[in-house]
């Protein structure tokens, strides 16, 4: 038996590290899967609160969290290849021209 | 000290390591594997609590699918370690003393506002037929929704990362 809290705190945690790997990573493959684990722990707080209340909706709605994720994984890779292509460069700071 | 306890720090602690190794590498392919090491801990701590199909998906779909297309993109680019810029005296000053600040406000809030009642391992039925069910009457429109989001952003991906079009005159555009 694990206390409801329990989750929600390792729920918030993974979410803390991804916005603090989003701010201070500069590396732009590594904001993104920063991103990842963001999701990830909205994902386990939604599963965690469906366990609490009996209700099956939570379940989907990480469905749809992943959905979107991978919607956003293969435009924002995609985003990532074209900057590369016109930058050559993955670091943030340098990519500072709205237009070449 | 129950063996589902066990099971969840257990699980918890690959998730904790695997995050903080995550903001600790440097190199991008090192974070990809601590992110799915993250994922793989998460479906378990999925099927603690009776999630069984958002499990499996977890591990297809997360680990499998999307890490390997992160995977493949750092080879691609050849992604190298990460450049060290300056880091911003006021950005550490405020930020370390606020993140302590934040996460021990809402840690404590968390642990005594939220109620102490367990969450039984496999209260609820999170098998695939139940599921679908529910996907498939109550979720149908946001279930069709989201087949057309994948569909704009296969389109998407395609046009983005294709080769650089070329102009009706033939030439390359850059």
């Amino acid at each position: 038996m694990v206390p409801l809290s329990y989750y929600l705190v390792l729920s918030g945690f993974l979410f803390a590290c991804g916005v603090a790997g989003f701010l201070i990573k500069r590396n732009i493959i590594t904001i993104f899967m920063s991103i990842e684990l963001m999701l990830n722990g909205v994902n386990l707080s939604f599963v965690a609160f469906a366990a609490h209340w009996h209700v099956l909706a939570g379940q989907v709605f990480v469905f749809f969290v992943m959905v979107v994720a991978a919607a956003e994984a293969a435009v924002g890779l995609a985003i990532i290849i074209s900057v590369y292509r016109t930058r050559e460069t993955l670091n943030v700071d340098r990519v500072n021209l709205l237009k070449l | 000290m129950s063996v589902h306890l066990i099971l969840f720090l257990a699980f918890g602690a690959v998730c904790v390591a695997g995050a903080v190794n995550l903001l600790a590498q440097r190199h991008p392919i090192n974070g990809a594997l601590s992110l799915i090491a993250v994922m793989a801990a998460l479906a378990g701590e999925y099927l603690l609590l009776g999630a069984e199909f958002v499990a499996a998906v977890q591990v297809i779909v997360y680990a499998g699918a999307i890490m390997v297309l992160f995977v493949f993109t750092i080879m691609l680019l050849n992604a190298g370690v990460e450049e060290r810029t300056k880091d911003s005296r006021v950005a550490i000053l405020l930020g370390v003393p606020g993140v302590l600040l934040g996460g021990v406000l809402v840690g404590w809030v968390v642990l005594r506002h939220s109620g102490t009642e367990a969450v039984p391992a496999g209260a609820l039925p999170g098998d695939p037929a139940t599921i679908g069910q529910l996907l498939f009457h109550e979720f149908l429109l946001p279930f069709e929704i989201t087949s057309v989001l994948i569909l704009i952003a296969i389109m998407g991906a395609v046009v983005l990362a294709g080769k650089p079009a070329t102009s009706p005159a033939g030439k390359v555009e850059e």
